[in-house]
């Protein structure tokens, strides 16, 4: 019984931590919010009011059709209207526009005699990204001109792909980020915010006095990780919540199973933060592994941004060790997929020995006594 | 007499600076024990190994009858311990850092409020301050009563009184003084040599060699040599005049006086006197005294350099 | 006294409600040696922070070195030195480089600061060890060197805080030969102590307490008007009726 009070006593101590130092407080509740209205507004990948230039060397029925078609999307602006496909390179060093359609002469008459036009789509590739996507739309734009012309000047020849996006027909990019969102702040509060709290306590010298207290090195571990699990708990519902209602982000699978990963996830990035803070002894130094060790990886490797399969091999390997991955695929997987645990089994199980492995490490190398 | 504290043939090393080196002592039951030495001496990492959070390279040590390797556990839920700085949670109120010490050593600020209320009482009128925003003087004083709160058998305190102002200090020993009263045993270390007197016993620690163990009277007979107090109108040409004089043992400043130290066995204050008129300093007084705490140190100190040279 | 290198006048720091220094007027003249003291949080340290320009009075006036604490504070940084026992020299530099960074804070030329260092490493007798580490130096080289760094710009005064904080007594007065030395050559010291054998070691001390000065004279002469023969009673004297409730 009395053990119980010191520890439920360390807890109330941590929260007076948390809340006390008001700026703390402030990031770890403000930041999920901000992060999402961030990445939800203001960092997309949709493109608008894509500038271009047509060269129609045709002018016929056909390349007006399809000029048409392009202006009427709302994506493209026509800026320039050009002459020859000579001026296409001044107009781009300039900056004046970012995509140049070429129609070669005689087009429309091609189109009709053989069933195939050549239609040049030239973009400025100082900007691969933007580039990428402006040419996927300039194609289905053209696409869908020839499927609906197919009935009118005969069926071109060839299959002609329709695509469908599943789950995502919109590619709205909130949808990605989402996920990717709730890992990093996953790690960010559980991760960082454990290894700079216990390290902190050995700083101050505090650490020496709990040794030497009637708590166990487990009480004090468990002690130090509960507030950081609420709060985690709390952001991860929060930043569900506002998914939910700002940006109509769906969650097609279980909430109850998308929960439990959660706090699975939440427990491996709780046993990160404690591995981090029993091989350091310095708060900045904690800061320093937390924040180049564990919030870069995540951002870049783990899939949230950049996806896995595109990187080369050796990233390819490296990202299996980075625990946001597997949470991120299982988050996706049951928010826009509607997946269950029948499916998800291999990367709840990795995410669970990783677990088990971190703690393991933690305990090994939480010292009772003083290096 | 049972002894609360058993250090024998304790060697520490880090790396290359050996912190630590054969080092033995023998603490009584109910005593109140200084070590005495700079910063540096090794006094942080005796403590640690007394309070079982280092391991001694060599030798072994017992607190309280209990073997400070096989027995941590129960070492560590009888001592009260105050490392050098002042362990305190400064984002946490007075009443808060006491109240959560009492809980994590698994008592209640209540059930041993009678040996703390003297010194708490005195804390009382801020307990709803952050310990972070109290006086080098106050901070002391509260984790003192986080280290008794429950009532330990053994207090290792480690230089709870550096950069402690002169009151503060003197306050502190009075609480000290005190507790011994409540039969708790006391080590406490400290750079400040006047604080040595208020010992029972001392340690005089340097360069993690024990020089001395003694009590304080005891400590001063290893002084030997005649001590003069001298002083004169201008104090810093005293100081080299007199290191001058082929006889001079030791010349050090101290306070308003300079203490002289003759090599010879004996000698009189009109020998000196003699010398000293030959300069130009005027107002000299000269007095035999007896030899402090100071004095013996400082004179260890020597001897001890001078035997490593040779 | 010749014209004082500190001047002080009902100088005055408010933090909010609380008056950490109540008006406080002194002056100590070239070469002196001036202990400062007072109890923890008496406001030592608030005054000391007003005289190196590091804070700005609430009201008073001060000149130090001859330049006002309110508009020339960067002349006064320029003109004083400073020590403390918690910061004066970098741990991971060598004493080479220790030298060579405050000469260029302090701006002097690199000639002169190359011409310096070899003058004051081989005073001190650090040739030796000048490029090994400040961490594995003896406490008693560190302070010495770092005593002479804050004198390398050749500063007319230099504020001492707390030097000789847990430093063991030989060393201690190994330290306060060089302080002697050093207003020999003319060098106005402010030094705060908490060793009040310390304080009869300076030409005159003064006490604080609660904000103000209570007591500021020659260690002999405030001894004998307050009739005790030590400066360790009489401080407790002066600070004793408010100890129990200092901040």
């Amino acid at each position: 019984m009395k053990e119980w009070s010191s520890f439920v006593g360390f807890v109330v101590k941590e929260f007076y931590h948390i809340f006390r130092d008001r700026r703390t407080a402030a990031i770890l509740f403000g930041m999920p919010v901000i992060q999402l209205l961030l990445f939800g507004y203001a960092i997309r990948n949709e493109i608008q009011e894509v500038k271009i230039g047509i060269a129609d060397l045709s002018r016929d029925a056909v390349s007006q059709a399809i000029t048409d078609k392009l202006l009427s999307s709302g994506t493209f602006v026509l800026i320039k209207n050009l002459q020859s496909p000579a001026e296409i390179e001044g107009a781009f060093r300039s900056g004046a526009m970012s995509e140049a359609i070429v129609f070669e002469p005689a087009s429309g008459k091609e189109i009709q005699r053989e069933g195939s036009m050549d239609i040049q789509v030239i973009t400025d590739g100082s900007d691969p990204n933007v580039s990428r996507i402006v040419t996927g739309y300039t194609a289905s734009v053209v696409r869908d001109y020839l499927s609906e012309a197919a009935t009118t000047i005969g069926a071109p020849k060839g299959v002609v792909p329709v695509p469908l996006m599943m789950f995502n027909p919109g590619l709205k990019s909130v949808y990605l980020f989402v996920p990717g969102l709730m890992a990093l702040i996953l790690m960010l509060v559980s991760a960082l915010m454990t290894s700079i709290s216990i390290t902190r306590e050995k700083e101050s010298g505090t650490m020496e006095v709990l040794l030497v207290s009637s708590l166990r090195p487990i009480q004090i571990i468990v002690g130090k990780v509960v507030p950081y699990f609420l709060l985690s708990f709390i952001n991860v519902v929060s930043i569900l919540v506002i998914a939910s209602l700002v940006f109509g982000v769906p969650c097609r699978g279980s909430v109850v199973l998308l929960m439990a990963e959660s706090l699975l996830f939440i427990i491996t990035a709780l046993s990160l933060g404690m591995f981090i803070s029993t091989i350091t002894g310095s708060q900045q130094v904690a800061m320093m592994i937390s924040l180049g060790g564990l919030l870069l990886p995540t951002i870049l490797l783990s899939g949230f941004i950049f996806p896995v399969a595109s990187m080369p091999l050796p990233l390819q390997v490296i990202s299996n060790v980075i625990p946001a991955k597997w949470y991120l695929i299982i988050v996706r997987a049951i928010m826009l997929k509607g997946a269950s645990f029948a499916v998800l089994w291999q990367e709840t199980l990795v995410l669970a020995v990783m677990t088990v492995v971190l703690i393991g490490a933690s305990l090994r190398n939480f010292s009772e006594r003083l290096q | 007499m049972k002894s609360a504290v058993l250090v024998e043939g304790v060697t520490k090393k880090f790396k290359t600076v050996t912190a630590l080196s054969n080092v033995s002592l023998k603490i009584s039951e109910g005593e109140l024990f200084g070590i005495i030495g700079a910063d540096g001496a090794g006094k942080t990492t005796l403590f640690r190994i007394l309070c079982t959070l280092m391991l001694a390279d060599e030798g072994r040590a017992e607190v309280l009858g209990l073997d400070s390797l096989k027995d941590y556990r129960g070492i560590r839920s009888r001592i009260g311990y105050m490392p050098g700085r002042f362990s305190l949670y400064t984002d946490l109120s007075v009443e808060e850092n006491l109240k959560f010490f009492a809980t994590v050593f698994n008592t209640t600020v209540e059930e041993n409020y009678e040996l703390i209320a003297d010194i708490y009482t005195q804390l009382e009128p801020f307990k709803k301050r952050m310990a972070g925003q109290l006086s080098g003087g106050m901070k002391q004083k509260l984790a003192l009563c986080c280290a008794l709160i429950h009532r330990p058998d053994l207090l290792l305190l480690d230089e709870p009184t550096t950069g402690v102002d002169a009151v503060s200090r003197r306050e502190f020993w009075q609480m000290l003084g005190r507790l011994k009263e409540q039969e708790i045993t006391i080590l406490v270390s400290t750079p400040y040599m006047d604080e040595a007197s208020l010992c029972d016993r001392v340690a005089f620690l340097q360069d993690g060699t024990i020089l001395a163990v003694d009590t304080p009277a005891g400590i001063t007979g290893l002084f030997t040599a005649p001590l003069f107090a001298v002083r004169a109108n201008d104090k810093h040409k005293l100081l080299t005049h007199l290191r001058s004089y082929p006889h001079a043992g030791s010349v050090y400043a101290f306070g308003s006086t300079v203490h002289y130290a003759d090599s010879r066995s004996s000698i009189s204050t009109e020998e000196i006197e003699a010398y000293l008129l030959d300069s130009e300093l005027q107002d000299i007084k000269i007095e035999k005294i007896e030899p402090g705490i100071e004095d013996t140190f400082m004179a260890l100190m020597k001897t001890d350099k001078e035997n490593l040279h040779e | 006294m010749s014209e004082p290198v500190i001047h002080t006048e009902e100088l005055t720091r408010t933090f909010g409600e609380f008056r950490a220094v109540d008006g406080i007027s002194f002056s100590v003249g070239a070469g002196e040696v001036f202990g400062f003291l007072g109890a923890n949080g008496a406001g030592k340290t608030t005054a000391m922070k007003m005289l190196t320009g590091l804070l700005l009075p609430t009201s008073g006036k001060a000149t130090v070195a001859g330049f006002d604490v309110f508009s020339e504070t960067e002349s006064i940084k320029r003109n004083i030195g400073y020590m403390s026992q918690r910061f004066s020299l970098y741990d991971d530099l060598t004493a080479r480089e220790n030298i060579r960074f405050f000469g260029g804070i302090y701006g002097l030329s690199s000639s002169i600061i190359k011409e310096k260092s070899e003058a004051l490493l081989s005073s001190l007798d650090l040739i030796a060890v000048a490029d090994s580490r400040i961490s594995d130096l003896p406490l008693g080289w560190k302070q010495k060197l770092a005593f002479s760094v804050a004198l390398l710009h050749e500063p007319k005064i230099v504020f001492l805080d707390e030097p000789t904080g847990g430093v063991d007594p030989l060393t201690r007065r190994r330290f306060w030969d060089m302080i002697y030395e050093a207003a020999d050559k003319g060098v106005t010291v402010f030094v705060t102590t908490h060793y009040m054998d310390e304080a009869e070691y300076c030409d005159r001390v003064s006490i604080m307490v609660n904000g103000r000065i209570a007591a500021l004279d020659t260690p002999m002469a405030m001894k004998s008007s307050f009739g005790v023969t030590t400066m360790d009673e009489l401080f407790i004297r002066l600070v004793r009726p408010t100890a129990g409730d200092g901040i």
